[in-house]
Protein backbone atom coordinates (compact mmCIF):
# COMPACT_ATOMS: atom_id res chain seq x y z
CA UNK A 1 0.00 0.00 0.00
CA UNK A 2 0.99 3.62 -0.45
CA UNK A 3 1.56 5.78 2.66
CA UNK A 4 1.56 9.57 2.40
CA UNK A 5 2.67 12.24 4.88
CA UNK A 6 1.70 15.90 4.94
CA UNK A 7 2.89 19.24 6.35
CA UNK A 8 5.48 18.91 9.15
CA UNK A 9 5.11 15.12 9.21
CA UNK A 10 6.44 14.94 5.64
CA UNK A 11 9.58 16.85 6.66
CA UNK A 12 10.09 14.81 9.80
CA UNK A 13 9.69 11.46 8.06
CA UNK A 14 11.82 12.70 5.16
CA UNK A 15 9.57 11.53 2.31
CA UNK A 16 6.17 12.63 0.99
CA UNK A 17 5.11 9.07 0.20
CA UNK A 18 6.36 5.53 0.23
CA UNK A 19 5.25 2.08 -0.83
CA UNK A 20 5.11 -0.36 2.09
CA UNK A 21 4.24 -4.04 2.58
CA UNK A 22 3.25 -4.40 6.23
CA UNK A 23 3.00 -7.94 7.62
CA UNK A 24 -0.44 -9.54 7.91
CA UNK A 25 -0.74 -8.84 11.65
CA UNK A 26 -0.96 -5.11 10.81
CA UNK A 27 -4.75 -4.91 10.59
CA UNK A 28 -5.72 -1.37 11.60
CA UNK A 29 -4.49 2.20 11.09
CA UNK A 30 -3.17 2.09 14.66
CA UNK A 31 -1.24 -1.13 13.94
CA UNK A 32 0.28 0.55 10.90
CA UNK A 33 1.41 3.54 12.98
CA UNK A 34 3.20 1.22 15.42
CA UNK A 35 4.81 -0.72 12.57
CA UNK A 36 5.88 2.41 10.63
CA UNK A 37 7.64 3.79 13.72
CA UNK A 38 10.27 1.07 13.37
CA UNK A 39 11.27 2.18 9.86
CA UNK A 40 13.45 5.17 10.84
CA UNK A 41 14.07 7.77 13.53
CA UNK A 42 12.08 10.24 11.44
CA UNK A 43 9.10 7.90 11.32
CA UNK A 44 9.36 7.30 15.07
CA UNK A 45 9.38 11.05 15.75
CA UNK A 46 6.57 11.99 13.36
CA UNK A 47 4.31 9.14 14.47
CA UNK A 48 5.24 9.30 18.16
CA UNK A 49 2.67 8.52 20.79
CA UNK A 50 1.11 11.79 21.93
CA UNK A 51 1.90 13.60 18.67
CA UNK A 52 -1.17 15.36 17.28
CA UNK A 53 -1.96 13.74 13.96
CA UNK A 54 -4.84 12.13 12.12
CA UNK A 55 -5.21 9.63 9.32
CA UNK A 56 -7.16 8.95 6.15
CA UNK A 57 -7.75 5.66 4.36
CA UNK A 58 -8.36 5.98 0.62
CA UNK A 59 -9.06 9.73 0.89
CA UNK A 60 -11.48 9.49 3.82
CA UNK A 61 -10.71 10.50 7.40
CA UNK A 62 -10.34 7.35 9.49
CA UNK A 63 -9.99 6.62 13.21
CA UNK A 64 -7.00 4.60 14.42
CA UNK A 65 -9.15 1.49 14.91
CA UNK A 66 -10.25 1.56 11.24
CA UNK A 67 -9.40 -1.67 9.38
CA UNK A 68 -6.78 -1.60 6.61
CA UNK A 69 -8.25 -4.50 4.62
CA UNK A 70 -8.27 -3.53 0.95
CA UNK A 71 -6.75 -0.08 1.58
CA UNK A 72 -4.69 1.30 -1.30
CA UNK A 73 -3.58 4.58 0.25
CA UNK A 74 -3.17 5.64 3.88
CA UNK A 75 -2.27 9.21 4.78
CA UNK A 76 -1.03 10.78 8.01
CA UNK A 77 -1.33 14.50 8.69
CA UNK A 78 -1.45 17.17 11.42
CA UNK A 79 -4.79 18.86 12.26
CA UNK A 80 -6.15 20.83 9.30
CA UNK A 81 -5.51 24.60 9.16
CA UNK A 82 -7.20 25.73 5.95
CA UNK A 83 -9.80 28.42 5.37
CA UNK B 1 -23.19 23.29 -6.56
CA UNK B 2 -19.48 23.28 -7.20
CA UNK B 3 -16.11 22.88 -5.52
CA UNK B 4 -12.76 24.02 -6.91
CA UNK B 5 -9.23 23.69 -5.56
CA UNK B 6 -6.86 25.88 -7.53
CA UNK B 7 -3.58 27.78 -7.44
CA UNK B 8 -4.97 30.79 -9.33
CA UNK B 9 -6.78 33.75 -7.79
CA UNK B 10 -10.53 34.17 -8.26
CA UNK B 11 -12.75 37.10 -9.24
CA UNK B 12 -15.50 37.41 -6.61
CA UNK B 13 -17.87 39.42 -8.82
CA UNK B 14 -17.51 37.10 -11.77
CA UNK B 15 -18.08 34.05 -9.56
CA UNK B 16 -21.32 35.50 -8.11
CA UNK B 17 -22.52 36.34 -11.61
CA UNK B 18 -21.73 32.86 -12.94
CA UNK B 19 -23.37 31.14 -9.97
CA UNK B 20 -26.62 33.11 -9.93
CA UNK B 21 -27.32 33.99 -13.56
CA UNK B 22 -30.31 32.13 -14.91
CA UNK B 23 -31.73 31.18 -11.51
CA UNK B 24 -34.51 33.62 -10.59
CA UNK B 25 -35.47 31.63 -7.50
CA UNK B 26 -32.41 33.02 -5.70
CA UNK B 27 -33.50 35.86 -3.44
CA UNK B 28 -30.24 36.40 -1.61
CA UNK B 29 -26.55 35.60 -1.78
CA UNK B 30 -24.22 35.37 1.23
CA UNK B 31 -20.50 35.04 0.80
CA UNK B 32 -17.23 34.78 2.67
CA UNK B 33 -13.79 35.68 1.37
CA UNK B 34 -10.77 34.60 3.43
CA UNK B 35 -7.56 36.64 3.12
CA UNK B 36 -3.96 36.10 4.22
CA UNK B 37 -3.48 38.18 7.37
CA UNK B 38 -0.13 39.90 7.91
CA UNK B 39 0.02 39.17 11.66
CA UNK B 40 -0.60 36.40 14.10
CA UNK B 41 -3.27 37.72 16.43
CA UNK B 42 -3.88 34.55 18.40
CA UNK B 43 -0.90 34.38 20.67
CA UNK B 44 -1.19 37.49 22.76
CA UNK B 45 2.10 39.35 22.79
CA UNK B 46 3.83 37.22 20.16
CA UNK B 47 2.56 39.11 17.16
CA UNK B 48 4.85 37.93 14.43
CA UNK B 49 4.72 39.49 11.04
CA UNK B 50 3.66 37.12 8.26
CA UNK B 51 5.08 37.91 4.84
CA UNK B 52 3.52 35.00 3.00
CA UNK B 53 2.26 31.49 3.49
CA UNK B 54 2.22 28.28 1.54
CA UNK B 55 -0.95 26.24 1.55
CA UNK B 56 -0.45 22.54 1.15
CA UNK B 57 -3.37 20.20 0.49
CA UNK B 58 -4.11 16.54 -0.23
CA UNK B 59 -5.14 16.27 -3.90
CA UNK B 60 -7.90 13.71 -4.25
CA UNK B 61 -9.07 13.93 -0.65
CA UNK B 62 -9.51 17.71 -0.61
CA UNK B 63 -12.10 17.79 -3.39
CA UNK B 64 -13.98 14.86 -1.83
CA UNK B 65 -14.01 16.49 1.62
CA UNK B 66 -15.27 19.82 0.25
CA UNK B 67 -17.99 18.07 -1.77
CA UNK B 68 -19.16 16.25 1.36
CA UNK B 69 -19.30 19.50 3.32
CA UNK B 70 -21.26 21.13 0.50
CA UNK B 71 -23.67 18.18 0.32
CA UNK B 72 -24.23 18.43 4.08
CA UNK B 73 -25.12 22.15 3.74
CA UNK B 74 -27.62 21.28 1.00
CA UNK B 75 -29.22 18.68 3.27
CA UNK B 76 -29.63 21.19 6.09
CA UNK B 77 -30.81 24.28 4.23
CA UNK B 78 -32.91 24.93 1.11
CA UNK B 79 -30.12 26.19 -1.15
CA UNK B 80 -30.29 27.15 -4.80
CA UNK B 81 -26.56 27.52 -5.45
CA UNK B 82 -23.27 26.99 -3.64
CA UNK B 83 -19.64 27.46 -4.56
CA UNK B 84 -16.46 26.73 -2.64
CA UNK B 85 -13.13 27.84 -4.12
CA UNK B 86 -9.98 27.16 -2.07
CA UNK B 87 -6.51 28.14 -3.23
CA UNK B 88 -3.22 26.36 -2.57
CA UNK B 89 0.42 27.23 -3.14
CA UNK B 90 2.31 30.35 -2.05
CA UNK B 91 0.16 33.35 -1.13
CA UNK B 92 1.29 36.80 0.03
CA UNK B 93 -0.27 38.83 2.85
CA UNK B 94 -3.49 40.36 1.57
CA UNK B 95 -4.10 37.65 -1.04
CA UNK B 96 -7.44 35.85 -1.23
CA UNK B 97 -7.37 32.24 0.06
CA UNK B 98 -10.93 30.98 0.07
CA UNK B 99 -14.32 31.90 -1.34
CA UNK B 100 -17.67 30.53 -0.20
CA UNK B 101 -20.87 31.70 -1.95
CA UNK B 102 -24.37 30.55 -1.05
CA UNK B 103 -27.55 31.50 -2.88
CA UNK B 104 -31.00 30.77 -1.51
CA UNK B 105 -34.57 32.00 -1.76
CA UNK B 106 -34.24 33.38 1.77
CA UNK B 107 -31.45 35.21 3.50
CA UNK B 108 -31.51 33.18 6.74
CA UNK B 109 -30.57 30.01 4.88
CA UNK B 110 -27.89 31.81 2.88
CA UNK B 111 -26.26 33.39 5.95
CA UNK B 112 -26.39 30.25 8.06
CA UNK B 113 -25.20 27.87 5.36
CA UNK B 114 -22.32 30.19 4.47
CA UNK B 115 -21.13 30.28 8.08
CA UNK B 116 -21.53 26.52 8.38
CA UNK B 117 -19.47 25.90 5.23
CA UNK B 118 -16.60 28.11 6.43
CA UNK B 119 -16.60 26.56 9.92
CA UNK B 120 -16.59 23.01 8.60
CA UNK B 121 -14.06 23.47 5.83
CA UNK B 122 -11.57 24.84 8.36
CA UNK B 123 -11.67 21.63 10.39
CA UNK B 124 -12.67 18.96 7.84
CA UNK B 125 -10.80 19.79 4.62
CA UNK B 126 -7.13 18.71 4.38
CA UNK B 127 -5.24 22.01 4.08
CA UNK B 128 -2.15 23.06 6.02
CA UNK B 129 -0.59 26.52 6.26
CA UNK B 130 3.17 27.11 6.40
CA UNK B 131 3.87 30.72 7.38
CA UNK B 132 6.92 32.74 6.38
CA UNK B 133 7.86 35.06 9.24
CA UNK B 134 11.01 37.12 9.99
CA UNK B 135 11.97 34.31 12.41
CA UNK B 136 11.66 31.63 9.72
CA UNK B 137 9.07 29.16 8.53
CA UNK B 138 6.40 27.90 10.89
CA UNK B 139 3.54 25.43 10.42
CA UNK B 140 0.32 26.95 11.71
CA UNK B 141 -1.17 25.14 14.70
CA UNK B 142 -4.83 24.18 14.69
CA UNK B 143 -6.89 26.74 16.58
CA UNK B 144 -9.20 25.54 19.36
CA UNK B 145 -11.71 28.22 18.47
CA UNK B 146 -12.07 26.66 15.02
CA UNK B 147 -12.96 23.30 16.56
CA UNK B 148 -15.52 24.99 18.80
CA UNK B 149 -17.01 26.89 15.85
CA UNK B 150 -17.32 23.65 13.85
CA UNK B 151 -18.72 21.76 16.85
CA UNK B 152 -21.68 24.08 17.36
CA UNK B 153 -23.07 22.79 14.04
CA UNK B 154 -22.68 19.21 15.27
CA UNK B 155 -24.98 20.03 18.21
CA UNK B 156 -27.54 21.52 15.86
CA UNK B 157 -27.62 18.29 13.90
CA UNK B 158 -28.71 16.21 16.89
Amino acid sequence: MKVKYFAWMKRTVGVAEEQVEPPSEVRTVGDLVVWLRTRSNGHAEALAEGAAFGAAVDHRTAPFDAPLAGAREVAFFPPFTGG
Amino acid sequence: MAVRVQEADFDVGAEIEALTSGNKRIGGVALFVGLVRDKHIREGLHRERIDALTLEHYPGMTEKALEEIEAEACRRWPLEATLIVHRYGRLAAGDRIVLVIVGSSHREAAFEACEFLVDWLKTKAPFWKLEETPAGEKWVDAHEGDDEAAARWEKKAS
